[in-house]
């Protein structure tokens, strides 16, 4: 459908240095049809991931599965409360569940706004994290449906957890549909806010890579263990690849 | 002790409890004062509290406070910086009377601008309320607020534009190939703004960097900012990094900026920090604040006002700073707080009305979820009619598709769309550049350049070979 009427880019080859929609060309000044209707498509791809429900046969591990308060998905996109806790049944399960008095770590997998997320990526970044765990200890391991991040305040509470960690398919976006976040809250209970919270974002293939997003999260926990807290004012220090890549390539814009 | 406030229609006596009770009750319906449960009960119910917020003298908002003095750092702004003088000349209104005297043909941008001192959050969200959104619109276009740091930002029949080369992990060949696009469709004159993937100080100070030699090899006259929390850019500050403007998103209530981990000393420390770098060329303006509706609730943190009303009093904190751009980003929050297009296209009217009245340079990130009910149409639509209405500037992103936030916003195209239809200009001293560098071959009728302008060229060469 590309047409000689249209204005393409002649830095098309930049295209491949990201997944933006850049060097779309134009007609007049509009985006051209065949880049119109891909993106149309991509808008209804994500929306249609929205509804995508949690799958627990696509994780390699065993989980606790528990329930946000809210029933379904059009409640849980309208009440975010209702997802930021367990519902009655997921509190019993937990309380008669035969557990240790306390643990060190508590990690909570939750659906978000996109299962899709989770079936791709927690595995990955469960399976390195593991490795560099030794000396906590874990609680195990709870999955929630229709929750929000929130929700793992509460399962961190009830396990009587030092510090848990979800993880939580974040917003799909029309390039990323499967973006996993990572959040941290040391002293986990209900009630608190997004400013005790520390987060790593868009863990994905083709976002921050697991490695790293492991090396993130590990930072963060030892730090929160060391100073008895989490949240805004626990600053992450780790030097990434990616500034590193950043130095290096910094010249190149210049003219 | 609250005053209660009622209203007899016929037969049927409305009872209201308070003044906070009366606002949320006259809102139009959205779906966030439904989640606090403050809206109206009825469609009945929100016209009599509409008629009844009418009668309410503009002199009641001084001394029925809607969260104590005593409590919370924001009421103690908004009453202690109220300029009893700028007020006198519209004290003598009610709700409903001061509608019709904004819209009255005597009441110029002069006026307007007079009397912005005199005027709290809680009025101007309350004759919001009871407008239309003609009447938002033909009032915001009365208000003239320009602001300046490298440029000069919102002279009438202008719209300007943040470029937002974000990409997922901050990768500096995806946002230079981001920033080229941009630039070459002649977007960038409000801010080149990254939001970084992560929250880091040393990552910040990187992209800092990068986008300082950005602006100087090309020597463009505009602006940098990094969006990252206050403290971070503070920081950054200290560290020596190149900082044009301190970001941070602002809420509306004392306990909202908590969560979001700063308050009104913070934000000082902030301006003063950043004044001292002295960077700016055409002006002082160094802050760059992020608001939207909803983040009061979501930090539960809503003092049962309703949400429409704790934006506007976020508006009394990004005043006390001298801002460049106050950006309400009305649709990021999702379909908890404003459910569809329609939801998202008042409040963006309102928030930029609001704000304009206010005396504050707004722009508006017009944007939508993927799990909101709202899509392209619905953007074009409140593009238009905030281009109309006179807005400071918009988002402008590669295809509308923000690949690290996970939302659309507008595009470059969309801003040529407005310029186009609505004969907008981009800032004056942006546009000089544009045709300087053969970007634009003809401004008067938003011709692009078909060919890349040489230095141009030249730099996508480099990036390219590099990346072989």
């Amino acid at each position: 459908m590309k047409s000689k009427i249209s204005v393409e880019n002649a830095y098309s080859k930049l295209i491949t240095l990201t997944t933006a929609r850049i060097g779309l060309g134009r007609s007049g000044i509009s985006i051209p049809t065949h880049h119109l209707l891909d993106f149309q498509l991509a808008h209804a791809m994500a929306k249609d991931a929205v509804y995508l429900e949690l799958d627990l046969d696509k994780l390699n591990l065993q989980t606790m599965l528990l329930h946000s308060k809210a029933k379904d998905r059009s409640i849980y996109l309208q009440r975010p409360d209702l997802g930021r806790r367990l519902d009655e049944l997921s509190i019993k399960k937990i309380k008669e569940s035969k557990l240790d008095k306390s643990y060190d770590l508590s990690i909570v997998i939750v659906d978000g706004l996109s299962s899709l997320a989770v079936h791709e990526n927690v595995n990955n970044f469960i399976e390195i994290l593991m490795k560099d765990l030794s000396g906590w200890s874990l609680a195990p391991i709870c999955s929630v449906k229709q929750g929000r991040v929130a929700v793992g305040d509460e399962v961190g509470e009830l396990l009587n957890a030092k510090v848990v960690i979800v993880l939580i398919g974040e917003r799909p976006g029309l390039s990323s549909p499967d973006s996993l976040g990572m959040y941290l809250t040391w002293a986990p209970h209900v009630g608190l806010t997004d400013e005790s919270r520390n987060c790593v974002s868009n863990i994905r293939l083709k976002g921050l890579s697991f490695k790293e997003a492991v090396k993130k999260t590990v930072y963060l926990l030892n730090e929160s263990k060391r100073l008895n807290y989490s949240g805004v004012n626990l600053k992450d220090r780790t030097v990434s690849n990616g500034i590193n890549q950043i130095k290096s390539k910094q010249k190149l814009l210049k003219l | 002790m609250q005053e209660t406030y009622s209203y007899m229609l016929g037969q049927k006596t409305y009872n209201f409890k308070n003044l906070a009770d009366l606002m949320a009750k006259a809102t139009p319906k959205r779906s966030g004062d439904e989640l606090a449960r403050v809206s109206a009960e009825s469609s009945q119910e929100r016209v009599v509290a509409q008629m009844r917020l009418a009668d309410v003298p503009l002199k009641i908002f001084l001394t029925q406070l809607l969260i104590p003095y005593e409590d919370d750092e924001i009421t103690r702004l908004i009453i202690d910086e109220h300029d009893e003088k700028a007020f006198e000349l519209i004290s003598h209104l009610t709700v409903g009377d001061f509608r019709n005297w904004l819209l009255s043909d005597d009441t110029t941008s002069e006026i307007l601008k007079k009397i912005r001192a005199g005027l709290t959050p809680e009025m101007v969200a309350s004759v919001s309320k009871i407008m239309r959104n003609q009447d938002l619109i033909i009032v915001a276009k009365k208000c003239e607020v320009i602001s300046s740091f490298r440029n000069t930002i919102g002279l009438k029949n202008r719209l300007s534009t943040r470029l937002q080369p974000n990409h997922p992990t901050d990768d500096i060949a995806g946002i230079a190939a981001s920033t080229i696009d941009g630039l070459l469709y002649g977007s960038g004159d409000a801010v080149i703004g990254i939001n970084p993937a992560t929250d880091n100080v040393n990552q910040a100070i990187e992209l800092l960097k990068l986008l300082d030699e950005v602006i100087n090899g090309y020597e463009i006259p505009t602006q940098s900012c990094v969006l990252t929390h206050v403290t971070n850019t503070i920081e950054a500050i200290e560290k020596n990094a190149p900082v044009d403007l301190v970001f941070q998103s602002i809420g509306g209530t004392q306990k909202t900026n908590e969560s979001f981990g700063f308050n009104l000393h913070t934000l000082k420390e902030a301006e003063d920090a950043a004044l001292s770098l002295n960077r700016g060329t055409a002006g002082n303006n160094v802050m760059y604040f992020e608001t939207g509706q909803g983040s009061s609730l979501s930090a539960n943190a809503n003092h049962g006002l309703d949400q429409q009303t704790c934006e506007v009093r976020a508006y009394a904190v990004a005043r006390k700073f001298n801002p460049l751009l106050v950006n309400t980003v009305v649709g990021f929050i999702g379909p908890e707080y404003l459910y569809d297009g329609k939801e998202i296209t008042r409040a963006g009217l309102e928030d930029h009305f609001c704000g304009k009245l206010l005396g504050l340079p707004m722009g508006c990130d017009i944007c939508y979820t993927n799990h909101a009910e709202a899509d392209q149409n619905d953007m074009d639509n409140l593009l238009t009619l905030l281009g109309v209405a006179g807005c400071n500037f918009i988002m402008g992103i590669p295809g509308s598709d923000d690949i690290m936030l996970n939302y659309q916003t507008t595009s470059f195209h969309d801003a040529l769309y407005a310029r186009r239809v609505l004969n907008l200009r981009p800032a004056p001293e942006f546009e000089e550049w544009l045709l300087k560098m053969g970007i634009f071959k003809d401004m008067d009728r938003f011709l692009l350049n078909d060919k890349i302008p040489h230095v141009f060229q030249n730099s996508i060469e480099k990036v390219v070979s590099y990346e072989k």
